[in-house]
Formats: C-alpha cells, sequence, structure tokens
C-alpha cells in the first residue's frame, strides 16, 4: 500500500457521453466564454459533500448511464442525480450515498431509469487541467475537462489528494426528490416580458410546454402554444442571457437556456428560471411535460437560500451501532450503520459493498 | 416592484431619431432582474455607438465600485448584465447598487474618446480569402478595392459573443456588404477574416461558419491557457492591416 503514483480512475465504458463538469467557468463571459458546468447542480452539490469534498471539486456527469469506470487507487465515492441500476463489482450499489472503492473494483452504471444526468464524485475531485478557472468541459469550444471533449473508454482521469486521507466515513444524503416526467417550473418575469402582448403571457403561464429532441445542455426547445408578443417583433439587438433565461424566437415557442448557452442572445426573454429549479432542467429528457408559474425575485431568492440550507442539512454522518457480519466463522467488524446506509467490508483483500436495509441495535 | 423598473434618462441624454420614434423611446434606462441571480440595465434597443460608449462607461463604474458581491459584469451591445450572489446580497441591495452607478453617469459620455485600437495583419485573397472574388463581384468593384474598403475603417468593437474571442464589429462601409453562403462551411481556419451582410469579424477558432471570407490572420486571437486570453476586449477597435504574407 506505498504506491507513489497519483490516485486516478480509469474510463473503460461510455455509452452516450460523459463529461468533467464542475461549477462552470465565470469571469470569462465578457470574453465571449460559456459558463458551462454542471448540468444539475444540485446532484454535484450532493456528490463533492458526499465525498468530503470542496464544492469547487468537479465529477463526471454521465448522461443517460451506460457507463463504467475502474478505480487505480482505493477511494470514496458517491453517485448522485439520475437513477440508474449500478454496482461495484457486480454488487449493488445505492445514490445518494458515499461508499469506498477498493483499487481495481469497477463502478459499471446502465442506463438511467428515471431522469437523465448521473454525476460520480470521487474523494479528492477529478483533477483536469483549471482552464481559466475551471474543470468544466465546453464541448462546443473544446475548452476544459479532458482534453476539451467527452470522456471515451481507455482515458485516465488524475484524483485530487484528499485532506479525508484514507480514514473511512460514509454519509448519506435524503433530500432527494426523484425527477420525474412533468415538472413544474417557477420563474421570475422578465427582463423583457412587458415586450409581450398580456394574451402571450397568459399563454405562456397556462400551456403546458413539451420538451423536443432538438435539446441539449445549450437549451431545451419547447413545443406547445405560440407565445404572442405585444408588436409581432421577438428579434432584439441582443443581449446577455444567463442560466435559466427563457427566450421566445419568432415561432413564439419558448427556449429555455442551460448551462453550455452562449454569453447573448437576439431573442427577446419573457421570463427566467429560479435558480432553485434550474438544477431539476438538467434531468429532463425528451417528451417530458413542463408549465411555469410566477414567483416575484424575492421569493425565488427565498427559496434559493432554503434549498442550499437544505443541502447541508440533510447530509447524515452514518452513526449508529458497530455491527457485525459473521463470515467462515468470523466476526467482522464493519463499522458504523443506519438503516440504509451502504458499508464495504473488505475480505481477503476484496471489497463487498453491502447496503443496510434495516438497522436493528443490540439492545 | 414595477415602478422601480423605470428610471429617468439623465436630461443630457442625446435622444436618436429612432428612439424617438419609438413609443417607448424615454423608458431608457430600464434596470430590470434577470431572475434571482442577475440584474439587467439597458440602456437602448439599437446598435448606436453613443449607447455603446455608455456602455461601456457604465461597466467600468460597476467594475470600479466593487459591488458587494457583484460576481461578473457583462457589456453587450445595448445593456450590462450584472451577476451577483443572492446568498450575500438581496435584489434590492443590489438594485440600489446598480441605480447608484446609473446615476453617476451624470456627465455626457464622449463617443469618439480615444478608444484603444488592436491591429491585426491580414492576408488577404488566394486560400487565405477564398470569397474575397465574390465580395468584389457582388460590389461591382475590384478586389483591390475591396481590401482597401475592408482595412480602411476601425471598427468598433460592441461587445464579444457566440464563442470565445468572437468580436462584434461595427462599421462596415456599406459598399462591400455582402450575403452569407447559401450552405456554411463545414470548417472555417481559425483567423478567418469573413463578411456576413454588413457585418464583419474574425473566427478567433477554427469551426463551422457560413461569413463570405476574404482573408487570414495568422496573429492568435484566442489563447485558453493566458489570464488575459483574448486579443481583442471589450471597448476597443480593431484596425485591419493588409500584408503580403503570414509571419
Amino acid at each position: 500500500m506505498t504506491k507513489t503514483s497519483d490516485p486516478s480512475i480509469q474510463v473503460v465504458r461510455c455509452g452516450f457521453m460523459a463529461l468533467v463538469q464542475d461549477q462552470g467557468r465565470f469571469g470569462f463571459q465578457e470574453l465571449g466564454v460559456s459558463v458551462s458546468g454542471a448540468a444539475d447542480k444540485e446532484a454535484l452539490d450532493v456528490g463533492n459533500i458526499l465525498v468530503g469534498n470542496s464544492p469547487e471539486s468537479a465529477a463526471i456527469e454521465v448522461m443517460l448511464g451506460d457507463f463504467e469506470i475502474e478505480f487505480m487507487e482505493s477511494m470514496m465515492f458517491a453517485l448522485t442525480g439520475a437513477e440508474t441500476e449500478a454496482s461495484l463489482d457486480d454488487v449493488p450499489v445505492g445514490r445518494n450515498l458515499s461508499y469506498k472503492a477498493h483499487a481495481g473494483s469497477r463502478l459499471s452504471l446502465s442506463n438511467v431509469r428515471q431522469g437523465l444526468r448521473a454525476y460520480i464524485s470521487v474523494q479528492g475531485g477529478i483533477d483536469t487541467p483549471i482552464i481559466l478557472g475551471s474543470r468544466s468541459t465546453h464541448i462546443t469550444s473544446g475548452i476544459g475537462g479532458f482534453e476539451g471533449r467527452a470522456l471515451q473508454p481507455g482515458d485516465v482521469l488524475k484524483v485530487g489528494g484528499s485532506e479525508l486521507g484514507h480514514e473511512y466515513s460514509s454519509r448519506c444524503w435524503d433530500g432527494y426528490e426523484s425527477p420525474t416526467d412533468e415538472l413544474s417550473i417557477r420563474v421570475v418575469l422578465g427582463p423583457q416580458d412587458d415586450e409581450f402582448s398580456e394574451s402571450g403571457i397568459e399563454t405562456f403561464l397556462s400551456s403546458t410546454y413539451v420538451v423536443s429532441d432538438q435539446s441539449n445542455r445549450q437549451g431545451l426547445r419547447l413545443e406547445g402554444s405560440a407565445i404572442e408578443s405585444r408588436n409581432g417583433r421577438f428579434d432584439i439587438v441582443s443581449d446577455a442571457v444567463v442560466n435559466g433565461s427563457i427566450q421566445v424566437p419568432g415561432d413564439g415557442k419558448p427556449i429555455i437556456l442551460l448551462s453550455d448557452r452562449q454569453t447573448t442572445g437576439g431573442y427577446l426573454k419573457i421570463a427566467t428560471v429560479a435558480s432553485v429549479d434550474i438544477p431539476r432542467l438538467g434531468q429532463v429528457s425528451p417528451g417530458n411535460r413542463i408549465t411555469f408559474s410566477v414567483v416575484s425575485v424575492e421569493e425565488s431568492q427565498q427559496l434559493f437560500i432554503e434549498s442550499q440550507d437544505r443541502l447541508s442539512s440533510s447530509i447524515n454522518d452514518l452513526v449508529g451501532d458497530q455491527f457485525f457480519l459473521r463470515v467462515s466463522d468470523t466476526d467482522i467488524s464493519v463499522g458504523t450503520a443506519v438503516s440504509g446506509s451502504a458499508e464495504i467490508v473488505i475480505l481477503d483483500g476484496i471489497a463487498y459493498p453491502i447496503i443496510v436495509d434495516e438497522f436493528i441495535p443490540d439492545e | 416592484m414595477r415602478g422601480l423598473k423605470s428610471l429617468l434618462w439623465p436630461s443630457w441624454f442625446p435622444v436618436s431619431r429612432k428612439l424617438k420614434s419609438e413609443p417607448e423611446g424615454q423608458r431608457f434606462p430600464r434596470v430590470v432582474p434577470a431572475g434571482d441571480s442577475a440584474i439587467l440595465i439597458e440602456l437602448g434597443s439599437e446598435i448606436a455607438p453613443e449607447i455603446s460608449a455608455m456602455v461601456f462607461a457604465l461597466t467600468d463604474l460597476i467594475k470600479d465600485a466593487g459591488l458587494n458581491s457583484g460576481l461578473e459584469v457583462l457589456p453587450t451591445y445595448r445593456s450590462v448584465l450584472v451577476y451577483y450572489d443572492p446568498l450575500v446580497c438581496s435584489y434590492s441591495e443590489m438594485f440600489d447598487a446598480v441605480n447608484g452607478a446609473v446615476e453617476r453617469l451624470v456627465e455626457p459620455v464622449n463617443v469618439n474618446s480615444s478608444l484603444k485600437i488592436i491591429e491585426i495583419p491580414v492576408v488577404y485573397g488566394g486560400d487565405d480569402g477564398p470569397d474575397l472574388d465574390f465580395v468584389a463581384d457582388h460590389a461591382g468593384i475590384t478586389e483591390e478595392t475591396v481590401i482597401e474598403l475592408h482595412s480602411g475603417t476601425d471598427y468598433r468593437v460592441y461587445m464579444l459573443g457566440f464563442s470565445p474571442g468572437f468580436p462584434y464589429l461595427g462599421g462596415l462601409d456599406e459598399r462591400i456588404a455582402a450575403p452569407r453562403l447559401k450552405t456554411p462551411r463545414v470548417l472555417v481556419p481559425a483567423g478567418s477574416v469573413g463578411i456576413a451582410e454588413s457585418q464583419t469579424g474574425v473566427y478567433p477558432n477554427a469551426g463551422p461558419g457560413g461569413w463570405r471570407i476574404i482573408g487570414r490572420t495568422s496573429v492568435p486571437l484566442f489563447d485558453v491557457n493566458s489570464s488575459t486570453p483574448s486579443l481583442i476586449t471589450p471597448a476597443t477597435k480593431v484596425r485591419f492591416i493588409p500584408v503580403d504574407q503570414h509571419d
């Protein structure tokens, strides 16, 4: 156990698209640099907390699942975001829990069951080079992540150092709401809502929109009732757009801009998605249905503040009684446990993950 | 909250004909929320040197003020966006701070104040500018005249966008305006200088593009490994210098 190489993981299988992402690339938008960053920031945040990372640490964003990595060193990891069937060396692992993987073990994700993007966070974070202040991958401009591109089988990703060392502490997060096919999204009107007719605003707020398959990390194109502008004009001289800006181009069908958006846009913006609801849009697939409701900017800020409080208060250290597993007449301490916790038992150098269905402490 | 949306123009503001003809001609500047983490100051609705000068003056004022929790300032053709952290600063606090900066725009902004000129050497025509002959034919003038007209203007950088380091330039001589390609090229080399309608620009990075390409520069325009990655920055002017060959 005296390896000198940097800890790393290797991509074994990649079915659709996997990207290194962090909070995003800020500070260079005035030079036309897209922010990019994780599409579901809540899942990124939770993963980082579960493995003891700082919020700036990068994770792997796996679209649609079907992905496998090998841990080259022993390290903590956590799986968050979309629901997938996942296993560590063929033993099922749960979401929103931190596990310890040993060197040589493989984490495999099936296709997603619900949601769109799963996140794999590792202790110390994915350590690709920091480009313009961020590790986020922006594929269109080939900036950041692993050589500016999506991950491919064979890629070896360095993993950063962690203050946790090898001390093992598992945590779980119980604040998660499963992704759904029907979303109610809260918005703050503006900045150009006054360029729409009253009936246009009414259409926007009373219609159900369907996510089109022309959607990606840049934005979600929606199908549904056309929104009327006040004087039939939708094009404007370009100004800035933000994460969650809802543009309405000439066909009247709204487009919600997401992480990989350009920095400016030339269409009227009817509203902006409340920050608290933006992560949910990162889990939306074509065919999902969206309705919109209005909150004030003050309410929207309050909702965001509450969500950030919930983020940290929903993390639980798995403190509980020690429990033991009897294998071949030998009692093995598995550490501490509560119901729903995940533990790893190492027998003869092989790690066996165990999920505790129900923990009943000794009297 | 609606009452907060409209602020009066300073009395000195030169109201252009376009603004005057619009029913809402007096509605700028407008300070409005762009969601819960950004605030937008609209200074006009059109492309004009006067508005652009205001945009960059306000951008400087906001940056210099070091607004509490102001994370990033993004100037565009006609507006300034300020990102802030709602965990640190409420909308009303940010509104007041931004409003204060808008009110400090008390003096007329000198539109012709000396903007830094960035010189970009360009090899026009040939393999570097495959559409130079089209632009000349379309304008009914010689290729030499196209080069003369294109390099004879200092272009105002209104903003950067579309892709990293891509400048939106104003001031193209209307005589050499040319339609876009019907089918965009799959790959335009980095440094290509093009014309689309009455716009001109230079592609910092290789990529697909539908502009008429009249030349190319070998000067690197965008370097992701630099802390000042873009050669061209907002509030400057670009001057294209014809050269016979690349360095």
